[in-house]
Formats: structure tokens, sequence, C-alpha cells
């Protein structure tokens, strides 16, 4: 995120001083890695680092012991410069187990930290992660710095007093793991303290327990930094705009801006949901705020769950429905039936790998064409893409507004990253954002007579609540006449709707494009959306600082886009399109704009890294330039499906 | 139902100005004047009353009632409804809906909306047949059926309408037939019912399936084979020289003569539509060997959804504020101070 835009020619940091350090833990995902990432960002996010975090699960809640697709890694990156990515390769690695440290080992910086747990390097957990030999003594760790000791014997000695057994003594582990952590990075051990308090309120013994491993933990750090590899590094908080500050993930600021949309627009919010990975977090963050006027609805299907939605819609409240890829495919149909009946509608995608079932935990932004064409006949709806989790605030309130002000529903794109990922908020104040209560259509619109579908000058037909004297009418999924809304299929009045609903959604007001980072012309601008966001960022703003003429646009609206795009992109030579997908919205702007758009894909499940995307962009100079060497190849193992493809 | 002022209106009231476009001799006529008729004896407020469909000949029905209407997708207008009642509770839904539509396409819905018990009136027209895509059998098809997709003959065995309904939870289940000038007291008592009330309604597909009720509804000799059953009443037909019997050794239903009206002798069961293993029995009892069990077959409230629903955000809600302000400043925060960091 980006609470304080730095110097775009600043440098990348050098590694005695960091300016940003890249964090991962990696246990069995019974280990809680996602509970210490989640404390630890809260510590990092305390001493004033600006940061993001990745977390990384397996699909299988609860997968065997030891497996190596059992594997739950947390990632955090935090620095004492503006931080727009959860940062490439750890400098720490924290592995629990033998699994752990195979599935990330390759991940890590060359020089950099791995802690590990002997205690878990035994004969049948080596087998399980397919070691032949024990990777802590076989020398295959050499280019990395490496400090191995038994933690799970640690932890038991420091929760023996508490009376736990064998197993739950070992739950403390993450604890201890944590507090070492907190040592390395000279944090405050009060708040975690308060906190474990508060969640073992029911058994303070464990509470007890937990705190006494956090601080063994962190009292090992001041004994080991004596002898070997550990040792503390202090980051500089970030010079940040004054105000109240949290962290939020971006299934969280769809909940709270779904809430604060509806307020604005002065409507009850109905959010009709079914279970998906990773949306499902929505629903329950919704679940709980019934008395800002949320009705939540878990449906029986994905299909019942808009369908209720577009009831709510139709009965005069905002009707929201939420899924991830496969979801949104079954809720199709409906989104037709919103387009033709012409209700407001906010569906929320969480995007996942697809097709199919595909990787529901990981992240992708392959489901673009489907927000954008994927209904049968003509059925333009407009589509916003968040870029971060704080972004995603903002977006869902926006979504809200076009879906009730022109009558439509309104696709909304996150992606699983941005739904689990954490980052810094400077709280808004409800104050400051404008209001624009509804109004439903009370008597007839047209003297004697009642047209349901006369348009206003936005093109939207008026929102009537079944309830209201006088209004009685039908609307329906055939198509209808325009003005009164009867049925009708005759040839001139069907192309006059369709026609009616495409430039209803192509005119909607949407800010012109800005262009974040560059010159509004030049060699090269590199086009991102969603959660691509960050990584863009960065690798532009170090390829300005090597020199080279590259600018990055990032576009929130993919349809209707921002009016001025067009003359915008073809303001540069070269266009380039990252996408985590295999080249979607490089295909929507080729066919709006006749722009050569060059496509940059890849589709691992993993977000971007900087340093492919600065070496994309450095390929691209070189070859567009005819230059010799400077040229960075790709790591292959680490980037299995990028390729930079050349004009 | 809902509990609203009545208001007084006429037949004429409920008519649109819309061209029907069923069928000549079709059986949704009949329905439509059926429910016509029956509204103003409700007392209903057209602007208060949404008739919700699917797709089929039968969901063309809310085009057809001067009231609001929903004409939606294919097998969802349960989903729908149970949104329009979450959002509005005092609106009175009508949900219409047919044997493609409620029971192939939208089954799951059908058996959620029963389930939770949604208040609202769902007319299930059954004419065991696709109409409206010309012709193909349809899951309440007779086995053997042919069609243009069967041309040798239906195989599968034929869902049963009430049977489902009530399996699913339902706590009304009524039935009654197109032509049937009983309609509109089934249709009352089911507006009366506090819940999803489930009525199945026999329709004659004059085109692709015709006259396939006439073994029961057919004016002559229907004394003979109706079964009308009415709360606290002995369940009597062909003019009370037959009744329904328990048959205690096999715990099933079977017929028995009544002698000089004596159908106490004949230990004929007295209908109580509280009763559920006796609905039980009712929704499963075979036509042929038996009579068509016609009018109420079952009817025993329960709270409804959407009023837990308000009850539970009313509860959940009291003593919270809904401060947007505060809830944005939920969690652990902290606070920048020009710029020096000060956590808090």
């Amino acid at each position: 995120m980006a609470t304080h835009a730095l110097d775009s020619t600043q440098t990348a940091p050098a590694s005695d001083n960091p300016e940003a350090v890249v964090v991962r833990f990696a246990g069995d995902s019974g280990d809680g890695m996602q509970l210490t990432g989640g404390q630890f960002t809260l510590s990092t996010a305390l001493a004033g680092n600006d940061l993001a975090t990745f977390p990384d699960f397996p699909a299988e809640i609860r997968a065997p012991q030891g497996t190596l697709f059992g594997v739950s890694a947390f990632q955090i990156n935090f620095g004492s410069r503006e931080i727009n990515t959860a940062g490439d390769a750890p400098d720490v690695l924290v592995a629990m187990n033998p699994a752990a440290l195979k599935t990330n080992l390759d991940a890590v910086k060359p020089g950099g930290l791995i802690i590990a747990d002997t205690g878990e390097f035994t004969k049948r957990n080596l087998d399980k992660a397919k070691y032949d030999a024990n990777p802590l003594e076989d020398g295959s760790l050499a280019k990395w710095d490496v400090l191995a000791f038994d933690i799970s014997a640690q932890t038991i000695e420091a929760v023996k007093p508490f009376g736990l057994g064998n197993k739950d003594a070992l739950r403390c582990k993450n604890m201890w793991t944590l507090g070492l952590a907190m040592w390395m990075f000279g944090r405050p051990r009060k708040p975690i303290h308060d906190w474990l308090r508060q969640k073992f309120a029911k058994a303070p013994e464990l509470a007890e327990a937990n705190i006494a491993a956090l601080d063994a933990g962190h009292a090992y750090g001041e004994t080991a930094e004596l002898s070997g590899p550990l040792k503390q590094l202090h980051l500089d908080p970030v010079p940040t705009e004054p105000g109240l500050y949290r962290t939020i993930t971006g299934a969280e600021a769809v909940a709270l801006g779904l809430v604060a949309g509806a307020q604005l627009l002065e409507l009850p919010l109905f959010f009709g949901g079914y279970p998906i990975t990773p949306a499902s977090a929505i629903l329950h963050h919704l679940a709980r705020l019934k008395e800002f006027g949320v009705t939540t609805f878990q449906a029986e299907d994905e299909i019942a769950a808009i369908c209720s939605a577009i009831g709510a819609s139709y009965a005069g409240q905002l009707g929201v429905t939420s899924s991830s890829g496969p979801g949104i495919a079954l809720k199709g149909e409906a989104m037709g039936l919103a387009i033709m009946t012409e209700l407001p509608l906010v569906i929320v995608n969480s995007q996942r790998g697809g097709p199919s079932t595909g990787l529901p935990t990981k992240t992708e932004q392959s489901d673009l064409y489907q927000a954008v064409y994927g209904r049968n006949g003509d059925a333009p709806m407009p589509v916003i893409a968040a870029r971060s989790p704080a972004d995603v605030f903002e977006c869902a309130i926006e979504a809200c507004r076009i879906a009730v002000q022109y009558m439509t529903p309104v696709m909304l794109l996150t992606d699983g990253y941005i739904a689990n990922a954490a980052e810094p908020w400077k709280v808004p104040d409800p104050a400051t954002f404008e209001r624009a209560p509804v109004r439903f259509l009370e008597q007839k619109n047209a003297g004697d007579e009642l047209l349901p579908y006369k348009r206003d000058p936005k093109g939207a037909r008026p929102w009537i609540k079944p309830g209201t004297p006088g209004l009685m009418h039908r609307i329906g999924g055939i198509e209808k006449a325009v003005d009164t809304g009867h049925i009708d299929y005759s040839p001139g009045n069907h192309q006059a709707m369709t026609d009616a609903r495409k430039n209803k959604v192509e005119d909607i007001e949407i800010a012109d494009q800005d262009v974040c980072l560059g010159d509004t012309s030049g060699k090269l601008v590199v086009v991102g959306w969603g959660s691509t966001f960050g990584p863009i960022h960065q690798a532009v703003r170090r390829s300005r600082a090597k020199g080279l003429d590259v600018s990055h646009v990032h576009v929130r609206h993919i349809w209707p886009m921002p009016g001025n795009l067009g003359d915008l992109l073809r303001g540069f030579d070269n266009v380039l399109v990252p996408e985590m997908n295999t080249g979607q919205f490089k295909t929507v702007l080729r066919d709006q704009y006749l722009v050569d758009a060059q496509p940059l894909t890849k589709t691992s499940g993993q977000p971007f890294q900087i340093a492919e995307l600065e070496a994309a962009i450095a390929k691209y100079f070189d070859d567009i330039e005819g230059n010799e060497g400077g040229e960075i190849e790709p790591n292959e193992q680490q980037l299995p499906s990028v390729k930079a493809v050349n004009p | 139902m809902n509990d609203m002022t009545p208001i007084e209106t006429t037949l004429k009231d409920w008519e649109t100005d819309q061209e029907v476009r069923w069928c000549p001799g079709c059986g949704d006529y009949a329905i439509l004047k059926a429910v016509q008729r029956t509204l103003p004896q409700l007392g209903a407020d057209p602007a208060k009353t949404v008739f919700i469909s699917g797709i089929g000949c039968s969901s063309r029905f809310p085009y057809y009632i001067e009231s609001y209407g929903f004409h939606t997708i294919h097998g969802r207008a349960p989903a729908v409804a149970t949104g329009v009642k979450l959002a509005n509770p005092d609106l009175d839904v009508w949900l219409v809906t047919g044997d493609g539509d409620g029971l192939s396409i939208g089954g799951n819905h059908l058996m959620h909306v029963l389930r939770r018990n949604v208040n609202m009136q769902i007319m299930l027209f059954n004419n065991e047949i696709y109409g409206l895509t010309k012709g193909q059998y349809s899951p309440t098809s007779r086995e053997g059926t042919q069609s243009p997709s069967t041309p040798y003959g239906s195989i599968d065995h034929p869902a049963r309408p009430a049977a489902f309904a009530l399996g699913s939870g339902a706590r009304f289940v009524g039935r009654g037939f197109d032509v049937s000038k009983k309609l509109p007291d089934v249709l009352k008592a089911a507006h009366a019912h506090q819940g999803a009330a489930f009525v199945e309604i026999f329709q004659n597909c004059i085109v692709y399936n015709k006259d396939v009720f006439d073994a029961f509804a057919a004016p002559k000799g229907a004394e003979d084979r109706q079964l009308w059953l009415e709360h606290g009443e002995p369940m009597l037909f062909a003019g009370g020289t037959q009744g329904i019997a328990l048959d205690r050794a096999k715990l099933q239903l079977k017929v028995v003569d009544v002698v000089d009206g004596d159908w106490q002798a004949a230990d004929v069961i007295v209908h109580d539509t509280t009763n559920r293993s006796i609905a039980h029995m009712l929704v499963e009892m075979p036509f042929g060997p038996f009579p068509m069990a016609l009018g109420v077959l079952y009817d025993d409230p329960r709270p409804t959804f959407e009023a837990a629903v308000m009850e539970e955000k009313a509860r959940v809600s009291e003593g919270k504020e809904a401060n947007l302000a505060k809830l944005l400043a939920k969690g652990q925060t902290w606070t920048v101070d020009g710029t020096a960091q000060d956590p808090v």
C-alpha cells in the first residue's frame, strides 16, 4: 500500500542497512503459521513500518501432518519505505518442519537466514518431505545462513510449569517462534501478551503457557546473538500521513465498503451468499453487522444467492452477492436477469485459479473475460477491479453507487491475494463521504400512466418498490417494450432496448485515467489492473531509477474503461500488460483501442515478483533498443510460466 | 398471507390489459380466473401483492394479474421470492411454478423455500409435461409417457409433488385442479396459513398431455374418485358410501365401505390437518386403488423464516450503535502524529 509515495528515483535497499525485510513463516497447516503471521503483522504496523502480507495456505483444512502439500506459509514484507508487495525473496525463512523447508527454500534470498526446528527433522518427517538426507546436516544449505536448533524441546521446556500435555505444549511452538521474531526486530511483546490473555480468557493457563513460550523465544534471541548468524535489525518507521491507522484485509474491506456504500445511499443492505474459498470471509464479516441494517442470507447454492439478492433489490434494498470463479459461472444467468430487469446489484468476485475448481486457495486474475463478456446475449455490465485490500473499500462504495444510479448489476473484482492479504489502512472519516440518498418512484411518471422503463438522463429506469400504491407493474427476463416494459419481441424494439442497455453502461461517468508513475507518453507503458498493482509499481519505480523511459498506468474501471484511456495508451511506443492470466486484459485493450498491447503473463497461482517484472521491463528495452547485455534472465525455477513477449 | 387491512376489490381489478397468451382451452385460464376470484375474497391489496414465477407456461401468470409481478428465470423463483420476503416481509407473495420449473431445474430451491418456511403461497401447476418447449416428458410424467424426447416411452419414475413438499418440511400441503369449483377454497386456506403453503394444482395441457387427469377430474363420476378433505370431517367419498380407514395391521390406509352412513362403524378416519403422520399417508396414497386426495392435506403452522430473521436481527442489534466511524476504526489501531510514530 502507499501511505506515502517516496521519490521514485530511490534505489533498492542495501542488505546491511535494510529499508525493507521479507520474512516468511512456514509450517504444517496445524502449526498456527497464519496466526503467527497475523500477530507479527500487527506488531509491525504498531512499529510504524509500512507492510504487505501474503498468506499462502493449502486447500485442505488439515492435510496429513508433515506432508509437502500440507505446508502453510505467511509472508510479510515490511520496511521504512513505501511497501506495495508482499516482497520477492524472503530474507528470513522460519521452517517449522522439513516439508516447510523444502517447499519454501528456493524462494529464500542467497545469504538469507533460515531458522529451522531440528526437533521436527526426524527420519519420519524427512521421509514425508522426500528428503534422502537431512538437509540441515548434508551441507546443501551452504548458500544460506542456517540457525537450526530444537524449537520443540525449547517450547516444551518453557511451558513445563503449566502442566500441559505434550501435544498442547507443542502447540505453543508458534508463539515461541513469534517471540524470536519479535526480538529480531526489537518489538514490544506487551500487545501480544494482551492479545493472548484476551484470546484465552476462558483458559488462563493456556494464555500464560503461550506467553511463556513467546518470552522464551525472545530470550533465546538475546542469548543466541552472542554466537551465530542471528542479529537484530532495526527498521525506521515510514513517514506517513498523520491519522488513525489499522490493518485491513481485502475481505474486511469489501464488507466495510458495502456497509458504507449502502449507508451513503440510505439503503438497507441484503447479502445473499454461498460458502466458497476465498470469498466466504465477506459473508462472515457481514453476518456480524446486523445493527447496520445488514441482512445476510446463506442460500442453498450460488444461484439462489444471487437470485435472493435480486429479489431484495426488487423489493427496495441494495442486493449484493459474492463468490469466486466457479460460483460466478453459476450466477451468470441471473446476472442477465438483473441486466434485463435493470435492477441494482453488486456482485463481488474474489478470483482464484481456474478453470473449474482450479486452485481454490491460490490467486489469479483469470475471470476478466467472464466478468466483461461471460453472459448470454448482449449483456453489458460495469466491472471495477480493486488493486489492494485498502483500495477495495473505495471500490465497493463506487460499485454500490453505480449500481443504484444506473440501475444495473456491477461486478467488483478482487482476488485471493487481496481477500487474504493485510495492509495498513488510514481509517477514513465517513463524514467526508458524499451521500447520495436513493429516490424511489412514488407516483406515476407520465401523467396518468406509469412507464417502468422510462429512462432518466443517465439512461436509468425508475426504481419502483412493490408495496407502492398505484404503481403495480410486471417485470421479467423477456424482452420488454421501450418505456412500458410490456413483453415485446418485435425487431425494432429489441434493437432499441439492446442499444439502450449498451449505451447506459458505456456512458457511465467515470474519472479519466491517470498515470500513476512516469510520464504521460514515452517508450513503454506498463498497464496493470487488480492486485498486480504493487509489483508493477515497484518494478516501474526501479526501472525508472535505472533511467528507463517507462510509465505505469493502473486501470480500476475495466468496463466501461476511462474515456481517455485509448488516447493515453497511443501516446506510448509500446504497451506491456502484465497479468495473472493468459492475457485477457491485453485482448480487451487491443479490441477497444487497436493498440499493440503485449502480454506478460503468469499463472502459477503466485503473485508477480518485483524482480521478474523488472527483468521483463529491462529485457523489453534491450530488445526494442537492440542493446547488448544488461539483460536480466528470470529465474526459471521461481517463475514457471513467465515470459516476456517481444514486439 | 399477511395481516393487512382488507381492501375492497372485484375480479376486474385483478385483470391486466395484457393479452393472455395461453393456448385456447388451456387449464391455466381456469386457474387464473380462480385466483382472480379468490383475491377479492381475501381482501388482498394489489399494491402489496407480488406474483413471482419462473419459466414455463405457468410462469406467464404474473403478466395477467394486476399486482406487482416478477417473471424470473427457470427454477429460481423461490430464491427470488425469498429475497423479496426478507427485504419486505409485509408483501404478500404468491409463487407460480410448474412441474418442470419447480421439480426439475428448480427442485433444489423449492425444497429449501419449504424447509425454511418462507411465508408465501406456492402454486405448482402440474400438467405432467413440458408445454412451452413443445411436449417433452417432465419429472411428473407417468412411466411410459411418449414424447419427442422419449419416443419409446419415458423410463424414469415420476416425482410426486405433494410428497416432495411434505418431505421437504412443508407445513401446508393442499391440492386442487384447474376447473374445480373448490380450488378457491384451497387457495384461501393456503393464504390463511402463515408460512410456506404448497398447493399442487392439476392442470390440463390440452395440446401435449390432453385429459391426462380425466380419471378423477372429469365431471362424470368425479364423486367416486375425488376425496375432498375437510378438517374435522370423516374421509368419505362416493356420496358417503366409501371412506378411508387405517389398516392397523399393515399401518397403511385402506378403502372401506360405509353402510347406511355409519362411518364410525366403518372406522373411517376423521381428517386432522395437523396430523403429520396422516398427511404422509395421504400424499403417498396411490390414485387408482384409492381416490385422489384433494383439499387441505396438511396445515400445521410454525414460525416463519423471515419472522425469525427479523427477530434475530432485532435481538442482536439491541443496545448496539450503528456508528460507521466506529466500525471502520475497529480492531487494533495506531495513530500517526506528524512525522513521528506514536504506537498505541
